[in-house]
């Protein structure tokens, strides 16, 4: 088989991350990029989020998924970038080679200069949470009845109680609700909210649907379709409270469970793993371990906006174009560079490394994830040897909802003003 | 309805039912199997641990004895012409101090009692070379080389595949409600699909073998119990052992054991719950803790993470003593009624003896005059459905170029295509269901557990069959997913 060498960047997934990580990767060097994507048409789960919220923060307006993701298709189709669709990445390894497979083009072996991970995530499943119960028809991840109902026009339950307080979840109790079926309950194993406030506002409060705190799915009845589910009160240890257990009769569960980075293929390509993410461990270029190969939006951590998933890609999609171009691939030589660290409060943080003697014109955006629900002003520190180096505030602090931070001139002055190899992000 | 007649039929295509199909298909006969499910092998055949056990653990005598060790040397025979994966692994029986290491030495006595060749007591050194994740505290072990992992499903559809090949029918949805006895013999069986009548009958109905021997009126005090094992399946990247691990066995069976299967998958389980219910295949909070704390004593490393799914399976666990003491499989030509072979009661090693018990059968039969004739072009090979994640660069090149179905991939973390998929769909015994979709080709079994490929083989299945969208089930009637369109009006 031959191998095609004749592109400098190749983009794995073509949702908001991929797309834009494909616009900059073009913009950075006018090379040759492709965008490779396993679905039948761009834009990753944008498409079946017809719901709105979208485009806050990048265009200063409100918009439903698919005009989000056409806006970025649109700014895509005008540049000369290959786009090959409905082929799937099987095979990616260190030295950069690519295997597709595709009912149109064949199997095909590539070897870019540049690689950007945008596989983005899947959800949770059944499994993954161990819920007891029988294996009937009727259990659904909410992405996936999201599909069925947005996409093929399909409903997949009349009676439904939903396990989950994600935001598809919540977004996906109204809209089952919108389309007819009867949704009984929003059950959270949490005592809080994991999904954005304003979901709970607009999706649970306005159509009447209970949420149930501290409440989790103890059994699933019915052999071949499900009949009806227990829930079970949860104490602050998350262990059953024996005797809380009520039978609920409905004929549909959809889970709402969490969402995991896609990282199989970053796996094979020795791609180092943040066990905090599930994501790649990357920088300030959002570059990975292994030379040549970048990453970006939900594949190296999960986002709640996808305004910010688009911005990584930008990044790393100029970064990975900028490194298709240079023949230095060590284009860090000579910066230092600091390591970003969880401290107290904070789940997890991207980038975990910032090159900063190197960011050239390049923004720097910190997200970090709160792991404790703090419902008061609170203050974010970068700490250098327990020495605050900048601080800022923010309204509140919950687990829900990723801090976000675009470093100004000022910030990035500071780090370059410490000699420090390591900073610790704490809320306090 | 309409009344049919074979030579033979068959009531159940489990393991042990496909198994006697494959057998009687190599003769001049009319052969039929019922299966009440919409699929073959949907009771306790593939809900199993997947082991061919070697046969060290029946007591001598048994049939069960027999059965086994015979049925492991055919199951290395027969699978290679049936293209099923399986794997010669081994087993250890693991032993955890002095008092379980002097277990040992009666283990490998009543093994080499019953035949099974190989066996072997190693020193925990030896244990531990062979095993580095096995606890440090393990004592010793008892080796059983002739043991081995099969992909349970692909054993019942190969036998099944096969026996339908050689002209054998495997009749669908087809439940036994009823017996029609005349002068004491056996003459047909009701079915959900009409009647069907025949010389002689098979009952090879696994958990209900013991309604069918009461319709006829045989063996009334033969009852069967349903106890309920539960199972976790782990991540490929997880963590994997080369032989099969057992504990030492109690009076509940063999205990808690550490499998890797032929997918690749490590396995634990399954604990023993007595539930009477035989069509429960719930998982419970206890249960899944049982398995987790019994797997811990052997392997210390294991935990809940990584677990990719979890299952349940019914052991159909009889209560025939043929010498008042030793529990055993049922396996006789009925004294009740003329016309029916009872294979009853056929619960663990009752996988690993199907082929046995298939071969038996036939003696029986002609021992009963049954005039059992070759037929000249009989063939004893199938063909396994392509599988494209098994395939090599070149392989996977040539095969799109030949037919470009194999390049869409619908289930991405098991990398299943709808070529494969619409193999199942028109295969000897199609694949009308997505749980039938999902054995074949073992689609949605992986990470995502099918959330990215309902929509796609749901879409296949409805244009395959004709059906629309709203028809096609999980596994059968009443296991739809869709219940209608969005814009359609609710009545």
């Amino acid at each position: 088989m031959d191998v095609n060498t004749n592109y400098d960047v190749i983009v794995i997934g073509g949702g908001p991350a991929g797309i834009s990580a494909a616009i900059e990767a073009y913009n950075a060097n006018k090379g040759k990029v492709l965008v490779i994507e396993r679905n039948d048409s761009l834009g990753g789960i944008l498409p079946q989020c017809i719901h709105n919220g979208f485009g806050a923060i990048n265009f200063g307006e409100d918009l439903p998924g698919p005009h989000y993701a056409h806006r970025y298709e649109t700014a895509l189709r005008e540049l000369p970038v290959d786009i090959m669709l409905d082929t799937m990445v099987v095979d990616l390894t260190p030295e950069l080679d690519i295997y597709t497979m595709s009912s149109y083009y064949g199997y095909q072996h590539y070897r870019p200069r540049a690689v950007v991970l945008a596989m983005g995530c899947r959800e949770r499943t059944r499994a993954q949470i161990r819920l007891p119960g029988t294996r009937a028809a009727g259990i659904f991840t909410a992405g996936t009845a999201q599909r069925l109902v947005n996409i093929e026009g399909y409903m997949p339950g009349n009676e439904i109680v939903v396990l989950g307080s994600g935001d598809i979840g919540m977004i996906m109790a109204r809209r089952l609700t919108i389309e007819g079926a009867k949704v009984l309950g929003v059950m959270e194993l949490l005592p809080f909210l994991t999904g954005l406030r304003r979901n709970y506002v607009q999706c649970l409060q306005d159509y009447n649907i209970p949420l149930h705190l501290s409440t989790t799915v103890n059994k699933i009845y019915g052999e071949r379709r499900v009949e009806g589910i227990e829930t079970i009160k949860v104490d602050e240890n998350l262990d059953h409270v024996p005797g809380t257990e009520e039978f609920i009769k409905c004929d549909t569960l959809v889970l709402s469970v969490g969402l995991i980075p896609e990282n199989e293929l970053s796996r094979k390509a020795g791609v180092q793993i943040d066990v905090r993410t599930n994501g790649p461990i990357v920088d300030s270029d959002m570059a990975t371990n292994v030379p040549g190969i970048f990453a970006a939006g939900n594949v190296t951590a999960i986002y709640d906006l996808v305004d910010y998933v688009s911005k990584a890609g930008e990044i790393a999609g100029f970064s990975a174009g900028r490194y298709a171009a240079s023949q230095e691939k060590n284009h860090h030589e000579g910066s230092r560079a600091i390591r970003i660290k969880p401290g107290a409060n904070v789940g997890s943080i991207i980038p975990q490394q910032i090159f900063i003697d190197d960011l050239g014109d390049r923004d720097v955006y910190l997200s970090m994830r709160p792991n404790s629900l703090l419902e008061r002003m609170v203050k974010v520190e970068l700490d250098a040897d327990s020495e605050p180096v900048m601080s800022f505030r923010e309204q509140y602090a919950r687990p829900a909802e990723m801090i976000i931070r675009k470093l100004k001139p000022r910030d990035i002055e500071k780090l370059k003003a410490t000699e420090t190899n390591e900073l610790v992000a704490n809320i306090s | 309805m309409n009344q049919r007649n074979y030579d033979v039929v068959i009531i159940g295509a489990g393991i042990v039912g496909s198994m006697v199909a494959r057998e009687l298909s190599k003769y001049e006969l009319s052969v039929a199997v019922l299966e009440k499910e919409a699929d073959i092998g949907m009771g306790q055949s593939t809900s199993n641990s997947a082991i061919v056990h070697s046969g060290h653990d029946p007591e001598p005598g048994t049939m069960k004895a027999k059965m086994n060790v015979r049925g492991n040397e055919l199951w290395y025979q027969i699978a290679p012409d049936l293209e099923i994966p399986i794997e010669n692994t081994g087993a250890l029986i693991v032993a955890v101090g002095a008092e379980e290491q002097s277990g040992l030495y009666p283990l490998l006595e009543q093994g080499q009692k019953n035949g099974v060749k190989g066996l072997e007591i190693l020193t925990r050194e030896q244990v531990l070379e062979m095993e580095p994740h096995l606890s440090p505290d393990v004592t010793g072990a008892l080796s059983t080389p002739t043991a081995g992992v099969v992909d349970a499903f692909q054993g019942v559809l190969g036998a099944a595949e096969n026996a339908a090949t050689n002209g054998v029918e495997f009749i669908l949805d087809a439940e036994v409600r009823g017996a029609v006895v005349e002068d004491g013999v056996l003459k047909a069986v009701e079915t959900s699909q009409g009647t069907f009548s025949a010389s002689w009958f098979i009952n090879a109905a696994g958990v209900h073998s013991d309604e069918i021997l009461h319709m006829v009126g045989d063996h009334p005090e033969f009852e069967i119990t349903a106890r309920r094992g539960e199972y976790f399946v782990f991540d490929e990247s997880t963590f994997r052992v080369s032989n099969v691990l057992f504990p030492m066995p109690s009076k509940k069976g063999k205990g808690i054991l550490v499998t890797t299967t032929t997918h690749g998958n490590t396995m634990i389980g399954p604990n023993s719950d007595p539930t009477g219910d035989k069509e429960d295949h719930s998982v419970t909070e206890s249960g899944m803790h049982e398995i987790l704390e019994g797997a811990k004593k052997l392997v210390p490393m294991v935990s809940p993470r990584g677990v990719i799914a979890t299952f349940a399976g019914l052991r159909a666990s009889g209560n025939y003593k043929p010498d008042g003491h030793r529990k055993d499989f049922l396996i006789e030509v009925s004294k009740a009624v003329k016309g029916l072979v009872n294979l009853a009661g056929i619960e663990s090693p009752g996988y690993a003896s199907a082929p046995a018990i298939a071969e038996y059968v036939g003696e029986l039969l002609r021992g009963e005059g049954v005039s059992l004739k070759e037929k000249a072009d009989w063939n004893p090979k199938r063909h396994r459905i392509p599988r494209f994640k098994e395939m090599d660069h070149a392989e996977r090149a040539e095969i799109v170029k030949a037919n470009p179905a194999y390049g869409r991939i619908v289930c991405r973390c098991e990398e299943v295509t709808e070529g494969e998929i619409l193999d199942a769909i028109h295969s000897p015994i199609p694949a009308k269901t997505y749980d039938a979709i999902k054995r074949r080709t073992w689609l949605g079994t992986g990470r995502c557990q099918g959330s990215f490929d309902y929509p796609r083989t749901m879409e296949i299945l409805a244009r395959e069959l004709g059906m629309s969208m709203t028809e096609i089930t999980k596994k059968g009637p009443g296991s739809v997913f869709l219940y209608r369109q969005t814009k359609e009006e609710v009545v």
